[in-house]
């Protein structure tokens, strides 16, 4: 009488294998509904390479270009900004040398450029994703030995010429870097690698 | 008919309805006789006046969206064609706006009422836990809505949210980009940020205000002197101290809502944009992902966290200053959720405890609204070091809790409720 003649270890084997099953049901019809919240293939055609033309591009000038939706600056150095970004007090930036991973790998150097004078930078804060200033000028900030360079004006972090990072500011690595190559002197495709060409 | 254990009514309609449908009980239950303290005061007004701005919310929303246009390309010309064309259009928008804000003011009060009389103390553990997931949802739904008018403010500002998520090690920038539908904010964002803001939270935040007054009603309201009114009870059972809601707090509640729409009125029909703290100026421009404007700020109700998430920059050992932030700022609000075990003093209302809870309290409210102040205004370097010194008084509020709880004296806790 007490359990009325219930098979009560088949009961449970039947109840757990259920709710197993049923688990993995529900994760399976999970799967389209966490998946459909990915780029659509709409979105990821839109973000594809881009080409710039830099022949009216003249010393000291930027242009931007629009890439994945996110400003590329693309940079005609002036032999004067080389110099200034080249000699700059790399113990005020906090990541002279490039260190981190910000920039593809045949981008090097203190000038972060695959050219010395085309300077290529996404127009992004590395902080919050703001789009941060021109201040190329050594007159454009209010302090000493100002390189020349870029200024969030959200959270006040400040970048050189090449991208790289002061320290102390909330910025925590250095301007990304884009893939890109030079079709030819004048044209740069960007979201494309070097090697890729 | 029916469960024969319900309170029904002696016969017509309402008998046929009982029989079926336990109205007469649920009533009685929950207005007729529930024996709410008969000592509730000024701060008491505030979760009848959320809910009235709830349903303002939902009511103005439903329209709003007759109207609305939820594209990359449409959004922002949609809601000028409210503003303009639309018969009461503009009305129709800054109730809902003006709402918003109406909505994070009164929850805000609710909140420190809950602080000051101990109501998040046993056994309302549940009521204060399903209160904080209400307001984590509206934050998210408040959150949702402000991108929803494609503004220049709506757009970087979500730009600025979203980043956030991006800053966890691993698995950040996919993380995001799953959150954005696209490699930045696109219409593709905003199409799925309308349908969570108009369909799912607003159905996650109504189940949960329900629960929140069913487990309210299940414990009974807390008062301001913060004692058990089922303590004292007369001979037929009911509470010495209480007096049934309805009449007595549905009128009382009915002087709060009038009072509030004198205000509410004023500042729709006055000052709808709130001097720019509702709804922000550079809103007015149409979002454009390459021009950032030049300074981002939140809306008001955000800018306490905001405030802890710029107070922190500086790394610690291998997490990098702008992880730490979200950290802290997600810490700031999950804390709350501990409350009730934190408190560990013998007695609930703040009447009865003794200074160390009253000075930490001020402390805390103090620093809340000066860091409120801070996340409005641009960082620089004096202000981070007074938004660090009020970040650490907002930890040390909770965390200390359990101690100066304990240590300090309280005072002797009256039989029956006083005034």
């Amino acid at each position: 009488m007490a359990d009325n003649g219930v098979n009560k270890g088949r009961r449970r084997l039947l109840l757990g294998a259920t709710t197993v099953v049923g688990a993995v049901g529900a994760v399976g019809v999970a799967v389209p509904f966490v998946a459909s919240w990915q780029p659509s293939a709409r979105a990821r055609a839109a973000g594809a390479p881009v080409q710039a033309d830099i022949s009216k591009l003249e010393p000291g000038q930027r242009m931007t270009v629009e890439w994945r939706g996110r400003p590329v600056w693309i940079v005609m150095r002036t032999p004067d900004m080389i110099e200034r970004t080249e000699n700059f007090d790399p113990a005020r930036l906090a990541d002279p040398d490039s260190q981190v991973q910000q920039q593809p790998a045949y981008v090097t150097g203190p000038l972060r450029s695959i050219r010395p004078e085309i300077s290529v930078l996404i127009g992004i804060c590395t902080h919050l994703g703001c789009s941060p200033l021109f201040r190329p000028n050594p007159d454009d900030v209010d302090m000493t030995a100002w390189p020349g360079g870029y200024f969030c004006p959200c959270h006040g972090s400040y970048f050189d010429l090449a991208g790289r990072v002061f320290r102390n500011v909330p910025a925590p690595a250095n301007l990304e870097v884009p893939p890109y190559r030079f079709e030819s002197d004048d044209i740069i495709i960007v979201g494309e690698d070097e090697e890729a060409a | 008919m029916g469960n024969p254990n319900r309170v029904k009514a002696e016969s017509g309609f309402m008998r046929w309805v009982d029989d079926r449908f336990p109205a007469t009980q649920m009533w009685q239950d929950h207005l007729s006789q529930y024996y709410a303290p008969r000592n509730f005061n000024f701060w008491y007004f505030f979760g009848s006046l959320a809910l009235l701005v709830l349903v303002n919310q939902i009511l103005t929303g439903v329209w709003l969206t007759m109207s609305y246009n939820p594209s990359g390309e449409g959004a922002f010309a949609s809601v000028e064609y409210i503003m303009r064309d639309v018969e009461y259009g503009w009305l129709i928008r800054y109730m809902h706006s003006t709402g918003a804000s109406a909505f994070f003011v009164v929850i805000y009060l609710h909140m420190f009422r809950a602080l000051l009389y101990g109501s998040y103390k046993a056994p309302r553990e549940l009521v204060w836990i399903f209160g904080m997931a209400i307001y984590l949802l509206l934050m998210a739904e408040a959150f949702m809505g402000y991108l929803l008018p494609w503004g220049q403010m709506s757009y970087w500002g979500a730009q600025v949210i979203i980043s956030l998520f991006a800053t966890i090690p691993f698995v950040g920038p996919d993380l995001a980009q799953w959150i954005r539908g696209d490699y930045l904010i696109s219409g593709i964002t905003l199409n799925r940020f309308f349908a969570l803001h108009v369909v799912a939270l607003p159905i996650v935040i109504l189940a949960l205000v329900v629960l929140h007054l069913i487990a309210l009603h299940e414990v009974g309201s807390n008062n301001p002197d913060g004692i058990d009114i089922k303590a004292k009870k007369d001979e037929s059972g009911k509470p010495l101290d209480g007096i049934p809601f309805h009449p007595y707090y549905t009128v009382k509640d009915v002087f709060g809502v009038a009072v509030f729409l004198f205000v509410f009125a004023a500042v729709i029909f006055y000052f709808p944009e709130g001097g720019g703290y509702f709804l922000e100026r550079p809103n007015f421009e149409p979002a454009n992902p390459m021009v950032t404007p030049d300074h981002i700020a939140p809306v008001w109700y955000f800018t306490p966290f905001y405030a802890i998430l710029r107070a922190i920059t500086f790394n610690i050992g291998p997490l990098q200053a702008e992880f730490l932030g979200v950290v802290f700022m997600g810490g700031a609000i999950a804390v709350l959720f501990v409350l009730p075990w934190l408190d560990r003093s013998p007695v609930n209302s703040m009447r009865y405890k003794g200074w160390l809870s009253r000075i930490a309290l001020a402390l805390f409210a103090i620093s809340f609204v000066v860091l409120g102040v801070l996340g409005a205004l641009p960082a620089t370097p004096l202000r981070t070091m007074v938004a660090q010194l009020c970040t650490v008084i907002y930890f040390a509020f909770f965390l200390l809790m359990p101690f100066y709880t304990r240590m300090e004296k309280t005072k002797p806790v009256p039989e029956r409720v006083t005034g």
